[in-house]
């Protein structure tokens, strides 16, 4: 008997769909392996550091979809989890301690802890007041952080310099790239891990219906608690490696606005897709860049964009690829073509 | 005479006022079908979420195999082999009726908290789910979505989904509901095979259906059992026609 | 300190009612029609700034305030018409989403009519000076005290629409059950339209109101949301009476808890570090209340759905 959980399936149902194929990883990591070389001997390294930038709120967004992609939670306050991931690093270069075998930890740490605070109390409430009170726990966060002085207040905190690493230089642009590629790449290949084993299959499960899922014995909330709690520590890998990249922290990266931004980044890529995060941050950065060089009204843009996609394709870029399919009539993703094939094998019972 | 495998006892459940399940006790013998009947709104939906831990319970104890299980969360109980079938059909609609199954299979084996284990091995999560779609008859429908299928086939792999889980108590809530006559008459006799390997709690309005089946029958009004006992007396107690006069002819007709 | 306390008191009171003016629209969109609206502080900023441009107009508040009013729920029923009617039925997620775009929008529009600059509007002339509430001891702004009035005669009204008019009963059908509402004859959608232009009058309402004392600006919107969703989610979605309560309740934390609290902390810490802590933890009180309600009454302090 084939194991029909195997990637080769002609109907990809939630539970499968969006899995890359490791030719697609390969590719995508080689191009970003050699990407900042090309621009290097271009004499391009602005497009370096923005490379960085890329790669680092794809991590943020990515974190984002594990809970609301994957796990059907609607979390407005996950830039609470990327500035506590800034401000740790911050502090502790403050404090002189700016070596990043301590800082990175310690910060993916401290969000976790937060992220497992947030989502013990939040989980146990339901639809709108899930988002309500994970929004309220962001807006502590940008409170303490604005007004405590050791905070740095509305300022921020500065940081002198990039975290340390011995044997690599982060100051440059070329070596940091190089550090958030293999960070950013280590989370990404957990996260990979993370949705196609028995624990991601559950966690997509429990969003398709989570009586379902209880009645037949999952511990669902403490399963959707795991899920929330590793996302909060990967936004807040994000957040330190943020802070490195900008050299410092300020409030706004704990804004509900921000908050927002990852969640349309998640959704114009596609939610519960795995390459969803990605894609979405980077055509949002990318975006950004180029529509805000002829106007300063790139907010505008974004706003039209984002109702066009609420309104007309609310599941992300990642989505067309199957549309596409189904419109030339290959492979069927699990929509129509499918029901018909499966209304033509129920006649024939 | 066989042990009883579920005491309930002095079972409470309010809603604000409302007291649904009303110092209720219940006594269920290993390997008998047990049927719950009673008017609507007697409590019985309530008292089988009582039972499977969906809702806590207010006071009184559940006692399974003599070990208090009242304040066990439903996954603990799941464990322990406890589990219900829902009224409403409730699956995963988008998913293929294997990957419904293998869902059901997984929780009992576990490994759900296995973040990073490979998936390459599924072979047991695919026997366990070909056994139970084996049994309720949905073996040639593994691939198929299960949002597609018809009604009754639905029920079926509802009941497939508990089976899955490998129980030893079921609680079958109304597995006819919605059913046409052939579709009802094969959930019957799916229901009548179970009996060899589980007990069973069934909550059911055929009143038919519950009299072919049932070994011993309860009856639930206004939130407690009034009458418990093989099928012929329950038919001849007066305090349950009472009880059904004029809330429900037709099952009092039924009865008869 | 007294006269302080009640000072603040009654700033409090001033912030609570206006927040109730937000709140107000924000709890009946929520409840009747089950839609998370973030946009509801663009339509407070909208109002505001319309008001200042009919004030630089005019050169007269009334009629600034009643123009303001009157364009701002036309706004609001043009919105509901052109999108909120959509999003109703849609995931929650789809109307966070929707709303926020509608925050963005909203937001570069203004800065592109007004410009970035905070605009001003003047507070009729009469109004300008203090009232002696208390003889030679407390002194309170006149202005203040007709928002205030204003405010109490809005809740009042709110209170007798709700609890004593057709459409009020139509309101409270619809946000306990509104499925049995259509199935009662209801004419839901009209509903819609007319709650939501209420809600866009109340909020231009506050925003003209607060005008001449906050700088009219792009992204007063956002800051008052917030306060705005934690008192209904206090309230109880959907409860115009858990608005009124949830509103006052955050108003005297955000005020006299914020006094009170820099003033305990004197006891304990330095002077400066007290002065910058207290507001803080005044503003996570509102929050940690949120949170605390959320967690031991979930439906709210005065739930709507029963």
């Amino acid at each position: 008997m084939i194991s029909r959980f195997g990637p080769s399936r002609s109907t990809e149902t939630p539970l499968l769909i969006g899995l890359p194929g490791p030719w697609t990883a390969i590719a995508v990591a080689v191009i970003l392996a050699i990407y900042p070389l090309v621009m290097n001997s271009m004499g391009e390294d602005f497009y370096i550091s923005m490379g960085s930038r890329v790669l680092i709120l794809a991590l943020a967004a990515s974190a984002l979809n594990l809970a609301l992609g994957y796990g059907g939670m609607i979390s407005l306050g996950h830039a609470a989890f990327l500035g506590i991931g800034g401000y740790a690093v911050a502090i502790l270069a403050k404090s002189g301690i700016d070596a990043a075998w301590i800082a990175v930890p310690v910060a993916v740490g401290c969000a976790a802890a937060a992220a497992c605070l947030i989502g013990a109390i939040s989980l146990r409430t339901r639809g709108v007041y899930f988002i309500m009170i994970t929004l309220a726990f962001a807006q502590l966060f940008y409170y303490l952080a604005i007004s405590l002085p050791q905070f740095g207040g509305d300022d921020g905190l500065p940081m002198t310099a990039r975290s340390v690493i011995p044997g690599l230089p982060l100051d440059g642009d070329l070596g940091f790239y190089y550090f958030v590629y293999f960070t950013a790449g280590l989370a990404f290949v957990l996260l990979y891990r993370l949705v196609s084993s028995r624990f991601g299959r559950a966690l997509v499960a429990i969003r398709e219906n989570e009586r379902r899922m209880a009645a037949i014995g999952y511990p669902v909330y403490r399963l959707k608690l795991m899920a929330f709690t590793l996302s909060g520590g990967l936004a807040g890998l994000a957040g330190a490696l943020l802070a490195n990249l900008s050299l410092g922290v300020t409030p706004h990266t704990l804004t509900w606005h921000q908050s927002g931004i990852l969640m349309v980044m998640v959704i114009i890529g596609g939610s519960g897709y795995f390459w969803g995060g990605i894609t979405g941050a980077a055509i949002f950065l990318l975006l950004e860049e180029t529509i805000s060089a002829h106007t300063e009204h790139w907010n505008l843009v974004l706003g039209a964009l984002l109702l066009f996609i609420v309104l007309v394709a609310p599941d992300g870029v990642m989505s067309l690829r199957e549309r596409v399919r189904a419109l030339l009539g290959r492979k069927p993703a699990g929509g129509a073509e499918a029901q018909s094939s499966i209304a033509a094998g129920e006649k024939a019972q | 005479m066989s042990q009883p495998i579920l005491q309930v006892d002095q079972l409470v459940k309010r809603f604000g006022g409302l007291v649904a399940t009303d110092h209720c006790n219940l006594e269920i013998r290993a390997g008998e079908v047990h049927a719950l009947i009673g008017p609507n709104g007697a409590g019985k939906t309530t008292l089988l979420a009582q039972l499977s831990g969906e809702l806590a319970s207010d006071s009184g104890r559940i006692l399974f195999e003599g070990r208090d299980i009242t304040r066990l969360p439903i996954h603990k109980r799941v464990a322990e082999g406890i589990v219900r079938s829902f009224q409403i059909t409730t699956l995963l609609p988008r998913l293929t009726v294997r990957e419904n199954l293998a869902l059901a299979v997984q929780a009992r084996t576990g490994h759900s908290f296995d973040f990073l284990g490979t998936v390459a091995d599924e072979s047991d999560l695919d026997e366990g789910a070909e056994e139970a779609a084996r049994r309720v008859g949905l073996l040639d429908l593994m691939e198929h979505i299960v949002g597609t299928l018809s009604h009754g086939r639905q029920r079926a792999l509802e009941l497939g989904m508990a089976l899955a889980c490998k129980p030893r108590l079921l609680l079958l809530d109304e597995p006819m509901a919605g059913t046409d006559p052939e579709e009802s008459k094969k959930m019957g006799d799916l229901i009548n095979s179970l009996r060899e390997e589980h007990t069973l709690i069934l909550v059911e309005h055929d009143m038919d259906a519950v009299f072919r089946l049932a070994d011993r029958v309860s009856v639930l009004v206004a939130g407690h059992v009034i009458a418990s006992g093989q099928p012929d007396e329950i038919r001849n107690d007066p305090q349950v026609i009472a009880a059904y006069l004029g809330e429900d002819e037709t099952a009092t007709e039924n009865m008869q | 300190m007294l006269y302080l306390i009640l000072e603040q008191a009654l700033n409090g009171l001033q912030y609570g009612l206006m927040l109730f003016l937000l709140a107000a629209g924000l709890t009946l969109v929520f409840g009747i029609m089950d839609l998370i609206n973030l946009a509801h502080g663009s339509l407070y900023m909208i109002g505001a700034f319309l008001a200042a441009a009919f004030y630089q107009w005019l050169g007269s508040f009334f009629p600034a305030l009643f123009l303001a009013i009157i364009a701002t729920a036309l706004i609001g029923v043009i919105l509901e018409r052109l999108l909120y009617r959509r999003l109703q039925g849609m995931s929650h997620l789809s109307q966070v989403l929707a709303t926020f775009a509608l925050i963005l929008i909203a937001n570069e529009t203004i800065k592109i009519i007004f410009g970035a600059q905070p605009l001003m509007i003047g507070m009729p002339a009469s109004l300008s000076g203090p009232v002696e509430l208390v003889t030679d001891e407390l002194y309170y702004p006149a202005y203040r005290l007709l928002i205030i009035a204003v405010g109490l005669v809005v809740a009042v009204g709110l209170y007798v629409l709700v609890n004593r008019t057709r459409i009020g009963m139509w309101m409270r059908a619809g946000a306990s059950n509104p499925q049995m509402a259509a199935v009662m004859g209801v004419r839901i959608k009209p509903l819609f339209t007319f709650v939501f232009a209420l809600g866009a009058a109340l909020c231009a309402l506050a925003g003209a109101l607060l005008g001449p004392l906050l700088a009219v600006s792009v992204g007063m919107g956002e800051s008052i949301l917030i306060p705005a969703f934690e008192v209904i989610v206090i309230g109880g979605i959907g409860s115009m009476r858990g608005a009124l309560v949830g509103s006052l309740l955050v108003g005297m934390i955000d005020t006299v808890g914020r006094l009170l609290l820099t003033f305990g902390l004197k006891l304990v810490v330095d002077g400066s570090t007290a002065a910058t802590l207290g507001p803080t933890l005044a503003s996570m009180m509102v929050s940690l209340l949120m949170v605390a309600v959320l967690f031991f009454r979930p439906q709210g302090l005065f739930p709507a759905r029963g």
